[in-house]
């Protein structure tokens, strides 16, 4: 192999590194919204990924309408799933502790997967590439086009957050929420619509991060899971709770596990990112962006 | 004063001694014995994670990977090395408690979702070994020709002779839960779920007696993965997945992760329902055991066995 | 409890030079005293004086910032919670965090924790020496129950006591500790004037015992009649130490009084 094509194929491995981890940080993200109002680790987080894709599959390739038509109603659509997750299995919990609400989240997945299945079946799905599969060759590296939509919607993701957060009142309100929700609801926050509304902000971000993956990687039913721990695990790798560190995070478990599976042995793909992840837990458990006080006095 | 009566449990010895009897006595009934060697050997790893989960409130997600170490250990040392089966066994467990104290130390060190995350991590990393490294584990094919357990020549070659060697396991490790519940490392336990701040001024180290519970756990789930090699001879990585430490979940929420009872009874009812009772539902099965989980977490917050107790307050009132 | 020594009265705590500072806010500012063995000890002040946070700093719950404390004449600062317990120093919490799922008499119970042994193997094959041991624990925490009046609760959940006897409670886990020194915050906060009058009788008998008690309180009546010494912290400095009767002719702890919380502090 001569290092013409070697650095070529690296650039190449680094490229999908880096779009492959702006959706494991977008479902970070995901993750980070609903657990700084709630402290719940929603793990049906993937489900809402896996449900964009195939929603925008079905209004797309099935009811014909256009892209720019389609997007926007997947996004409400995997919303409204959101918010009926949160009515319909978060809220009615009795006994709300992390660990039955973590438990609720899993059976809010499982019942979200299930019934994908009987909807498409377990068939994967394509999607109409947004500018076409022409592949831009850049130093020996042939880049899909749609890699930089993908990596432009995590752009376009953290500019809005930043300015709802910063600027927006509601966003705000949510902030004071995720510092101390006693305090927040002393001032009038109302604290429920502000976990309803983390719901469908969750839900959102991650029906983009399907609808952009999925003419990459295709979509089925079953891709929610592991889609769900590894944004889970950009999520813990950058500091649970940090928004730049789920972009840190997000982009370094996309990088490991691109270069790992070109280099080393692609069975173990999924294997990579998730030993880097454990090796840091063991080395710095606060993760590589985490304040290690704002961790010990999260209540457990 | 936290007590466990013992007319119960002299009642479940005997309904385990008589079932099989019962059962071959009526033909409709013949498969259920074997069913029952798989609730016994699922019930090993319930017990732990009953003690881990509702007793000192930690989560794990990864349950499967240490019942899968064992199965491997046993099935490769055994196919490859002819070393004797309960020699495997027991490295089997040797193994699994190292290995959970290593990934414990660090998750519980810190508050927090960490131990989630390390084990759900874990637990995968583990099923793709077992898929790839096929030159030991036979890979996605698994291993076959495992030997069975013979004990000086007596062979438990039949499924009743399995039935009972893995329900006096089972036994012996619900009486041991039980005995560690009544003293003082069971206090210990309950005082850290209940109180973390007020357990470390009674001078507890909390972070020991988690990763102690977690390693006993992981033992117990690595002893079942052994059983359930050389009750099935043969083994293969679906068996160890994530959808598999999910039921686990299911299994101790379902019978009531606050009691040992609930281990048992959660664990024999899932695993009636997953391989007999629903499998009509076959395709269903996430939907089903999903609406399962939420309904008893909604309906059921102490699960079944806190059922008499639930109805008992809402007839007061 | 714990024998006292029989030598002359020596500081069985000392506080040096301490600062707790929350991103440049001062909790605590050099604050210094001495707590003697065998004495009831108050620490007073206005809400956010840094009562709480001086407790939690003796106790290991926080690390200061500066300064050193020391537990007979050994420095305790670094070490972790479950340490300072271990070395004899136990405590009660002013939002009373009792064990709320076990039994009055398990709560005490576990206050032996550290000087017992609790070895899984041990416990889970229920060795002849665990069952004689819990057997043991059992009689000595009747005794504890016995002494602080909660004997015949002993197989109700904490959870259902009423708050006066749940204090109570906490302080007798505390004592079961057998700690040389005990911290208490705000013993008194919540109370009712009886259920007052059984905390100050029952801390009284603690200094009986031989415990050097220091505590936290709003309770101003309550610590005029039952301390031997008062610190008085104020904006996280000491402002005044000494006899409740010097401490009450002191101009400045009056004006912190009323220059903060306003009057009624005496009433």
């Amino acid at each position: 192999m001569n290092m013409a094509s070697l650095a070529g194929q690296l650039l190449q491995y680094i490229v999908t590194g880096v779009t492959i981890g702006s959706i494991y940080a977008m479902v970070a993200i995901g993750f980070n919204i609903i657990y700084n109002v709630t402290e719940i680790i929603n793990l049906a987080q993937g489900e809402f990924v896996m449900l964009g894709g195939l929603v925008m599959v079905s209004l797309h390739m099935l009811w014909k309408l256009p892209l720019i038509a389609a997007f926007p109603v997947t996004v409400v659509i995997v919303t409204g799933i959101g918010l009926l997750m949160n009515y319909a299995a978060i809220r009615p919990i009795r006994r709300p502790t992390v660990l039955t609400l973590i438990i609720a989240t899993i059976a809010a997945s499982m019942i979200i997967k299930g019934a994908a299945m009987l909807i498409w079946g377990t068939d994967s799905f394509d999607l109409t590439a947004f500018s076409g599969r022409t592949p831009i060759l850049i130093a020996g590296a042939a880049i899909q086009p749609q890699y930089f939509w993908v990596i432009g919607f995590l752009v376009v993701i953290v500019a809005g957050l930043t300015f709802f957060f910063d600027k927006t009142i509601i966003g705000k309100a949510m902030s004071a929420c995720s510092e101390n929700a006693a305090a927040a609801q002393l001032v009038g926050i109302d604290v429920r619509w502000m976990v309803l509304l983390s719901f469908a902000l969750s839900a959102a971000i991650g029906a983009i991060a399907g609808i952009t993956m999925t003419p990459i990687a295709l979509m089925d039913y079953d891709r929610g899971a592991m889609l769900a721990i590894k944004g889970f695990g950009a999520a813990v790798l950058g500091g649970l709770g940090s928004f730049p560190g789920a972009i840190v995070g997000g982009l370094m478990m996309g990088l490991i596990e691109s270069l790992g599976a070109g280099f080393l042995w692609s069975g173990y793909k999924d294997a990579y990112a998730l030993a880097a992840l454990l090796i840091v837990l063991f080395i710095r458990p606060s993760g590589i962006m985490g304040n290690r006080d704002v961790i010990r006095f999260k209540r457990f | 004063m936290l007590r466990f009566s013992k007319i119960p449990i002299v009642v479940l010895a005997g309904f385990l001694l008589i079932f099989p009897l019962v059962c071959t006595g009526i033909s409709a009934l013949h498969g259920y014995i074997s069913l029952m060697v798989f609730a016994g050997i699922y019930c090993l790893i319930t017990i732990g994670l009953s003690l881990l989960m509702g007793y000192a409130g930690q989560i794990s997600l990864g349950h499967a990977a240490f019942f899968g170490i064992g199965a491997y250990v046993s099935g490769i040392a055994t196919v490859r090395f002819g070393v004797n089966p309960w020699f495997c066994m027991a490295g089997g467990m040797l193994v699994a408690a190292m290995v959970a104290a290593l990934i414990g130390a660090p998750s519980f060190r810190l508050k927090g979702h960490y131990l989630a995350m390390a084990t759900l991590a874990f637990g995968l990393i583990v099923n793709i070994v077992f898929r790839e490294e096929s030159a030991w584990t036979g890979g996605p094919d698994g291993l076959s020709r495992i030997p069975g357990l013979r004990l000086s020549g007596f062979m438990f070659n039949s499924t009743i002779r399995f039935y009972y060697l893995v329900w006096v396991i089972v036994l012996a490790a619900f009486l041991f839960a039980i005995n560690v519940l009544q003293s003082p490392a069971g206090r210990a336990l309950r005082a850290l779920h209940t109180s973390e701040t007020a357990a470390k001024s009674m001078g507890i180290d909390i972070a020991r007696y988690k990763i102690m519970i977690f390693v006993f756990s992981a033992v117990l789930a690595s002893l079942a993965g052994s059983l359930y090699a050389h009750f099935m001879r043969f083994i293969n990585p679906s068996t160890f997945n994530l959808l598999f430490s999910i039921k686990l979940l299911i299994m101790i929420t379902l019978g009531g992760m606050q009691s040992l009872w609930g281990a048992i009874v959660g664990t024999v009812l899932v695993t009636f329902l997953s391989m007999e009772w629903l499998q009509f539902f076959q395709e269903y099965e996430s939907i089903v055991f999903g609406g399962i989980l939420l309904l008893a977490l909604i309906f059921l917050p102490e699960g079944l066995t806190g059922l008499p107790n639930m109805l008992a307050g809402r007839g007061k009132k | 409890m714990t024998a006292a020594s029989t030598t002359a009265p020596h500081a069985v705590l000392r506080v040096e030079d301490l600062v707790v500072s929350f991103g440049g806010l001062a909790a605590l500012m050099n604050v210094n005293f001495d707590v003697t063995q065998g004495t009831i000890h108050a620490v007073i002040g206005p809400n956010g004086a840094g009562k709480t946070t001086l407790f939690n700093v003796i106790t290991g719950y926080l690390n200061p910032t500066e300064g050193t404390v020391f537990f007979e004449e050994h420095p305790i600062t670094g070490l972790k919670e479950r340490q300072v317990a271990a070395l004899g120093i136990s405590r009660t919490f002013q939002t009373v965090e009792l064990f709320d799922n076990m039994t009055v008499l398990e709560n005490v119970m576990i206050g032996w924790h550290r000087h017992i042994r609790s070895s899984l193997w041990a416990c889970g094959l229920g060795l002849p020496f665990i069952r004689r041991q819990e057997a043991e624990l059992r009689r000595k925490a009747m005794d504890i129950l016995d002494f602080i009046g909660l004997a015949d609760q002993a197989e109700d959940r904490a959870d259902s006591l009423p708050l006066g006897a749940r204090r109570i409670l906490e302080i007798g886990r505390a004592l079961a500790t057998q700690p040389r020194l005990v911290c208490l915050d705000e013993p008194a906060a919540g109370l009712n004037e009886t259920e007052t009058e059984t905390a100050a009788h029952l801390i009284r008998a603690i200094r009986d015992r031989g415990v050097t008690v220091l505590l936290v309180e709003h309770d101003i009546r309550m610590i005029m009649g039952i301390s031997d010494r008062i610190v008085v912290l104020n904006y996280g400095e000491k402002i005044a130490e000494g006899t409740p009767a010097q401490i009450q002719a002191d101009t400045a702890v009056i004006e912190a009084y009323l220059g903060d919380s306003g009057a009624g502090v005496y009433a």
